[in-house]
């Protein structure tokens, strides 16, 4: 279980993290959402070790500060939102940065294919020789993705669940591959692993999260079930625009519709 | 035999689909490997004196007085002129350029270059100053450190310019390419304005060293020289390697090579620590030679990637292989006199900087 405590976080004067609680539970995809500057990425930054906070953040009862960076790394990876590379590597070579750790869980003869294993889960086959820079936006997404699950490529490690921690994977990626990823972190997660996300699309979050949690200002406005969260009121309250939430016919979970600020089209 | 090379051959065909370089790699590292033994028995059997490589290798195996055909003074310049200075040309060269490959690992962009970013000048002040202030208010250190006093305090200019350098240019583990060439720049300055007082101060006899040492040469190699620096030089370049994987990760950004598991702080102060002592160690015997940290790796890289596993060994050798080849330039194309080698490599990297300038012009806009 991944647990923050009470977790604010400065950058410079300004507080963007006031008192943050948040668990996240193996077995569970918990989904984060909220508007733009709400202290999303801040959160998922200081989960990931990246910005110093005060609080307590522990995986699997560890203080995240006590972790050596090896030993973290093989408890959860990370997807950055944005992923710059320095020097002309291909995609296969990315990829294999996935390994760096080398705790994959897989045995060493394996670990050979993972890569490309990787590539064809992402919808990436074919793609290995390719050079990461000439890739667009949303398959370069799919790389650093596939690179990111070689790391922890098991969900559970000698019985210890590992994390995915995803910071908008699919911002960039169109229909077909959004939910291809969402299925991936799916599966990860219903294999006994943990998946934490940032996520915009209010529908996806509906649709795949088990747990949201509501950032808005710095603090967690609300958190609990999709149905329990995405509600008319709320949204609204959060987002700070016209939003309608229905109920989809058959599964019974919330699909959120959104409306026109300046009102109905003529 | 046909079958093996068929299997390298086959190999290497489907690394470059898979997009796994290491076939090629590993096959480029052999033959430049290789072209280190060949490139230096060429310059050991190249220049006044003609003694064949055949003679000299039929010497050292049979030994003394038995090896008839070499006479004592050919012996002489073998074995105390031509042998020190190749091995300092192998010491350099793959200093330099493997100093190259890491400097720009760790600031994550090709233009990195120690010479460029005012390493090399640090480590020169340090020198000049040992020199110059050797005899006199330097002297306890010189009697102290011997002749370890000069890649020492090399040392300590490069790795002062080195931290300054990092700190100025990387902001959150992110370095600006134009911030680190403009400190670079200003670095450099002011490490020549100080090291132009110690010449100032300098006698006529310090000043000719100077000049000479300055322009960067390998002339001056003797066997404590080599002794002095080799140490340091193949140290670095053993434990460069271990840095490989560390580097890699960092192409992905400091964060990230966290998130993987790599101590980002310890891998930046042990590349910073490595980087300033090879390069002290260098510019303490060879003087300015520039550019051979920038024209290595970057060749290489188009080649077998930027895989800094093999990036690295491979930087060394073929710097190995250049700075040899530049100096059996240097000594024969104004022969009998020598044109200081560090002209040579200026001449053919200066144009190569701008060439990848000019490349790379859309990624590097300030």
């Amino acid at each position: 279980m991944i647990v923050a405590n009470n977790v604010s976080v400065s950058l410079g004067r300004k507080l963007i993290l006031d008192g943050v609680d948040f668990e996240a539970r193996p077995g569970t995809l918990c989904a984060i959402v909220g508007p733009n500057g709400s202290g999303k990425t801040t959160l998922m930054r200081a989960l990931s070790g990246d910005v110093a906070y005060r609080g307590r953040i522990t995986i699997a009862g560890r203080d995240i500060e006590a972790l050596k960076p090896w030993e973290a790394a093989a408890m959860r990876a990370v997807l950055p939102q944005h992923a710059a590379l320095a020097f002309p590597f291909t995609v296969h070579e990315v990829v294999k940065l996935g390994l760096t750790g080398g705790r994959s869980g897989v045995s060493a003869a394996e670990q050979r294919n993972l890569p490309d294993r990787a590539l064809a889960r992402v919808d990436l086959d074919g793609f290995a020789g390719r050079f990461y820079q000439e890739l667009s936006g949303g398959e370069q997404q799919r790389v650093q993705l596939a690179r990111v699950l070689c790391q922890i490529w098991e969900p559970v490690l000698e019985g210890a669940p590992r994390y995915l921690l995803l910071d908008e994977p699919v911002s960039s990626l169109d229909i077909k591959h959004q939910i291809i990823i969402m299925d991936i972190a799916r599966a990860f997660a219903q294999q006994g692993g943990g998946v934490i996300a940032i996520l915009h699309d209010l529908n996806l979050t509906a649709m795949y999260a088990d747990n949201v949690i509501v950032m808005n200002g710095g603090v967690v406005a609300a958190s609990g079930s999709p149905s329990e969260v995405l509600t008319d009121t709320l949204m609204k309250r959060v987002f700070e625009c016209p939003l309608r939430v229905g109920a989809l016919p058959a599964q019974g979970g919330p699909f959120v519709l959104p409306q026109s600020i300046s009102g109905p089209p003529a | 035999m046909v079958s093996d090379t068929h299997s390298i051959s086959g190999s290497v065909m489907r690394g470059r689909s898979h997009g796994d370089r290491s076939p090629i790699a590993r096959l480029v590292i052999l033959l430049l490997a290789l072209g280190v033994v060949v490139t230096a028995a060429l310059s050991l059997t190249a220049g006044a004196a003609d003694a064949s490589a055949y003679a000299v290798l039929r010497h050292w195996v049979f030994g003394g007085s038995a090896a008839g055909p070499l006479s004592l003074r050919d012996q002489v310049i073998i074995q105390d002129i031509r042998l020190p200075r190749i091995l300092m040309g192998i010491l350099v060269g793959s200093g330099l350029a493997i100093s190259g490959a890491v400097l720009q690992g760790l600031f994550r962009n090709p233009l990195a270059d120690p010479g460029l970013v005012g390493v090399s000048a640090g480590a020169g002040l340090g020198a000049v100053s040992i020199i110059v202030l050797g005899g006199t208010s330097l002297a306890p250190v010189v009697a102290v450190l011997g002749i370890y006093a000069l890649p020492l305090f090399a040392f300590i200019g490069s790795l002062i310019v080195t931290l300054i350098l990092y700190r100025v240019a990387t902001r959150q583990g992110r370095t600006s390419i134009a911030t680190m060439l403009l400190a670079g720049i200003a670095l450099s300055a002011l490490a020549m304005a100080l090291t132009g007082v110690l010449v100032f101060v300098a006698d006529d006899r310090q000043l000719r060293d100077l000049t000479f040492w300055q322009l960067g040469s390998l002339a001056g190699a003797t066997w404590p020289k080599v002794a002095a620096s080799s140490p340091i030089i193949l140290l670095g370049i053993v434990a460069a390697p271990f840095m490989a994987r560390g580097l890699n990760a960092l192409a992905l950004g400091e964060a990230t090579a966290a998130h993987l598991g790599v101590p980002v702080q310890r891998l930046k102060h042990v590349t910073i620590v490595m980087v300033s002592a090879v390069v002290g160690a260098c510019v303490a015997i060879s003087g300015g030679i520039g550019f051979v940290g920038i024209v290595v790796p970057h060749l290489l890289r188009l080649f077998i990637g930027p895989d800094n596993r093999y990036l690295l060994p491979a930087s060394a050798l073929l710097g190995a292989i250049m700075l040899m080849a530049a100096d059996a330039v240097s000594r024969t194309i104004v022969a009998p006199a020598e044109l200081p080698i560090g002209i040579v490599t200026a001449a053919v990297g200066a144009p190569f900087f701008l060439w990848i300038l000019l490349r790379r012009r859309g990624v590097i806009d300030l």
